[in-house]
């Protein structure tokens, strides 16, 4: 056979390391641009979610690290609009997270990121210790991590007297398995 | 002893590679009852053939056995041979060394042993073999035609100037199918109904057309040159040979809010009604479903006002049963509906309307008289947003396919809009043009160059409502998936082109096969485009997949042509291959018990019984009796038969049991 099959693709590209994690085949977008039609935040990203399929398609070690490098990956919202109405049922939003994966594995991470990235590990840390999500502490972690400690301050307050805001965390009973769960799935990283 | 000759083909390298096919002929020669055996390199050309003639000349031989590629390749050829050189054409058999041995096995010397298996089991056949003659069936020299639209108007009107009788069947009151519905025709634009209705009148008034409208196909049995089919004419409530079609009656009625379904609902009709002006029959029909007098209300203004009395309220429907040689099936397509499309409002906003529709507003004899208006509130729309693609090749939600027709027609969409209104805005959202046929892009380039139509390549995300304005939320995959957003009056989707509702139970009816997508499937994609899986059953037009009206006609007159070449003989010339229950002396007469167990089992209805009688007409015994015509020789009644009374020509239990006991 001369043709080129997927089964011999390069195996060290992106698309195939995302085939290969989350099931995604990259080479059934067509590029209508529908996700990126719908998308909410398309406006604000240097290249919306099309052309980042489209520079994944081509399997190419500068495009790859092009896509790695931009703050596009983490502008979505992960509100999977894109994904419902793709006429070729291209899950979007488990390669935008992937890709913010596989950024931070490769040290390639948009500097805008940080704050987004700050929230993730503030995010799973508060879960780490209790078991679920203890809102206040995240809170601080995060302002810790980011510097930004006056932000929303006023929105804070208001949560707080209506009761949307516990000052202790309340955390699961078994928390050996959490830690199980988390040693599991992260290889014990964090 | 018989005298047979076999006959190894090297077929190229195909068979010699991996077969000493030598060593096969020499072995061969070896076998009882073989007087000949040769091999050759191409055994089906011309060279091959005459060394097969020559042989069964020289050596006296009785019977052949040519051992190369499938018999369904080559079987007719090398059986034309040895009838050359006066042997019966049935003396002859296959040896599939190609297809069950070379192909399928490694150069060894098990490969070679196992083709002189396959070569000595056609050997023990042969020697059993019987001179078979060809049957000759009758065929009835007329052709059913199934849908009126332009696929069966043209397909009727050439095979009944062939000669021909043909019956046609319309589903709806009138002929002319989706064509009737159009406005103008891409690429020339030119009146659609201008064009069409011409031939609508031609089938009317053919001497050898019968035409059935507001019939359909109920049941078809028999097979190619012998179809009985039974066809339901429903009920019009109206007398066709009284009525005149002067109209009187449609004034009268005073049921008026019928969604008209030839306006695609953008308009309301009667409940005695004539599809459109120039309907071909001009006869009206009763909408039973609407009309007051079958709702069990008092109502008889139409009956009243008929000056012929042609109302018949207890009109009733008629079954009526034809006999035809092929019958061709031309039903059509139908579009999705806008209620398909949960994105663009899962058909809840009047303004998003399917093409079918634009075509109406379009159209001279449509709701506006071709004056393109919205349906919410009659204002002529100032920005118009057509969605190519809408539903075509969606895997997720709509079908796979490319409907093919709708890149033409919404360019001729766009184009008439603009031509009708010159300050109207047209947008196309479209993936790609798919433009290929005469004159076609051009048509495209026109819209754009000359006309100004603004292509967007882009799939619509959402459609909304917001202020009386449908918002179009699109991205331009051009500008590298900028976000594009046009608030229009009216869109227009271009919805897929799907197989016709009812189209599946009448494949079903005429056992011929669909694709996954319900179109009916062509016998061979390129060879036998306009045949289907059945002998005698043919297809034109969009039944089979989305086409165009060239195309159509192009193939609605492929399909008249197969129908003639059929229905110019008088006899079909049948394989011989036929069970037959056995006859012997008297006083048994036949080993069958008379058990009737196959005339059950026949999936083709071709066994029936026979008394055997004395001189005196008492009847002696009933014996099952098969006709030669209907048998396919499928082996069903010959495997149930409890006293082995049957046997099939061709295939007898002797011949089987004699290839299997040589192994």
């Amino acid at each position: 056979m001369s043709s080129i099959s997927h089964h011999d693709r390069q195996t060290t590209s992106l698309a195939n390391k995302i085939q290969e994690v989350t099931g995604v085949a990259l080479q059934n977008c067509y590029q209508c641009g529908k996700c990126a039609a719908g998308c909410p935040v398309a406006g604000d990203m240097e290249m919306p979610s099309c052309q980042v399929l489209r520079l994944l398609q081509y399997e190419s070690p500068d495009y790859d690290r092009r896509v790695l490098e931009s703050e596009s990956i983490w502008l979505c919202l992960s509100c999977d609009t894109c994904h419902s109405r793709c006429p070729q049922t291209i899950n979007t939003p488990k390669v935008m997270y992937f890709l913010r994966e596989e950024a931070v594995r490769q040290g390639l991470a948009h500097p805008k990121s940080k704050d987004a990235q700050a929230f993730h590990k503030a995010f799973l840390g508060s879960v780490a210790r209790h078991g679920r999500l203890h809102e206040i502490g995240m809170l601080m972690n995060y302002k810790v991590r980011t510097g930004h400690l006056f932000q929303d301050m006023t929105l804070g307050s208001k949560l707080y007297q209506k009761g949307k805001l516990e000052l202790l965390p309340h955390g699961v009973k078994d928390k050996a398995a959490v830690k199980k769960l988390f040693k599991r799935t992260t290889g014990n990283k964090e | 002893m018989s005298r047979l000759g076999v006959f190894v083909c090297h077929c190229g390298e195909n068979i010699g590679a991996t077969v000493d096919v030598t060593e096969v002929a020499e072995r061969c020669k070896h076998m009882p009852g073989v007087a000949h055996a040769e091999d050759y390199k191409y055994l089906c050309s011309n060279p091959g053939q005459n060394k097969i003639k020559q042989a069964i000349e020289e050596h006296q031989l009785d019977g052949v056995v040519v051992a190369a590629c499938s018999p369904r390749m080559h079987e007719p050829t090398f059986r034309r041979a040895v009838t050359d050189a006066g042997l019966n054409a049935y003396m002859c058999e296959v040896a599939n060394l190609r297809e069950h041995c070379s192909w399928v096995h490694e150069k060894a010397d098990s490969t070679t042993e196992k083709a002189i298996d396959l070569v000595r089991l056609q050997v023990e056949k042969v020697k059993r073999n019987k001179p078979l003659d060809t049957i000759q069936v009758p065929i009835t020299r007329s052709a059913l035609v199934i849908g009126g639209g332009i696929a069966g108007i043209q397909a009727a009107l050439d095979i009944a100037d062939s000669g021909h009788k043909v019956i046609m069947v319309e589903r709806s009151p009138a002929l002319g199918g989706h064509m009737a519905q159009l406005s103008e025709t891409f690429p020339t634009l030119d009146c659609s109904q201008c064009i069409l209705t011409p031939r609508m009148v031609d089938v009317s008034r053919h001497p050898n057309i019968t035409l059935l409208t507001y019939s359909e196909v109920e049941h078809v049995e028999g097979f190619i040159g012998n179809f009985k089919v039974a066809i339901r004419k429903r009920a019009r409530m109206v007398d066709e040979d009284l009525c005149t079609g002067c109209g009187e009656c449609l004034q009268k009625c005073p049921t008026k809010n019928v969604a008209d379904s030839f306006n695609e609902g953008l308009s309301m009709r009667r409940a005695i009604y004539v599809p459109f002006a120039q309907a071909v029959p001009n006869i009206p029909v009763i909408d039973t479903e609407n009309c007051r007098k079958f709702q069990g209300k008092k109502c008889d203004r139409c009956a009243k006002a008929c000056p012929t009395k042609a109302i018949k309220f207890d009109q009733k429907d008629q079954i009526i049963n034809v006999e035809v040689g092929a019958i061709v099936v031309a039903t059509g397509y139908q579009v999705m509906g806008t209620e398909r499309f949960p994105e663009y409002g899962y058909g809840t906003y009047p303004d998003v309307i399917t093409g079918l529709q634009f075509e109406r507003y379009a159209s001279a004899s449509g709701p506006t008289q071709g004056v393109i208006k919205r349906p919410s509130d009659g204002k002529e729309p100032e920005t118009v947003v057509f969605l190519a693609c809408s539903g075509s090749r969606d895997a997720a939600k709509g079908v796979k396919y490319c409907s093919k027709i709708c890149c033409m027609y919404t360019a001729k969409h766009a184009m008439l809009l603009k031509h009708k209104n010159h300050h109207a805005k047209a947008y196309v959202f479209y993936m790609d043009i798919r433009s290929a046929g005469k004159n076609y892009d051009e048509f495209v380039r026109r819209a754009i160059e000359e006309d100004g139509v603004k292509y967007i390549r882009g799939r619509v995300s959402r459609i909304y409502e917001e202020d009386g304005k449908l918002i179009v939320k699109g991205a331009d995959t051009l500008l590298g998936g900028e976000p594009v957003e046009i608030k229009a009056d009216m869109v227009v989707l271009a919805s897929a082109a799907l197989p016709n509702h009812g189209q599946g139970e009448l494949a079903q009816k005429l056992h011929v096969g669909t694709d996954p997508y319900g179109f009916v499937a062509e016998a061979h994609p390129k060879l036998r485009p306009v045949e289907t899986t059945s002998a005698g059953i043919f297809l034109a037009g969009a039944c089979q997949s989305p086409r165009d009206i060239p195309e159509t006609v192009g193939q609605a007159s492929a399909a008249a042509a197969k129908v003639t070449a059929l229905l110019s003989r008088s006899h079909l010339a049948r394989e011989p291959l036929v069970a037959e229950v056995n006859r012997k002396p008297a006083p048994q007469f036949s080993d069958c018990t008379g058990c009737l167990l196959c005339e059950t089992a026949c999936p083709y209805q071709a066994i029936g019984h026979e008394e055997i009688k004395d001189r005196n007409g008492n009847v002696l015994k009933t014996v099952a009796k098969i006709n030669p015509g209907l048998c396919q020789g499928c082996g069903t009644c010959v495997s149930l038969c409890r006293t082995k009374a049957i046997d099939l020509h061709g295939y007898s239990n002797e011949q089987i049991f004699a290839e299997i006991m040589s192994l």
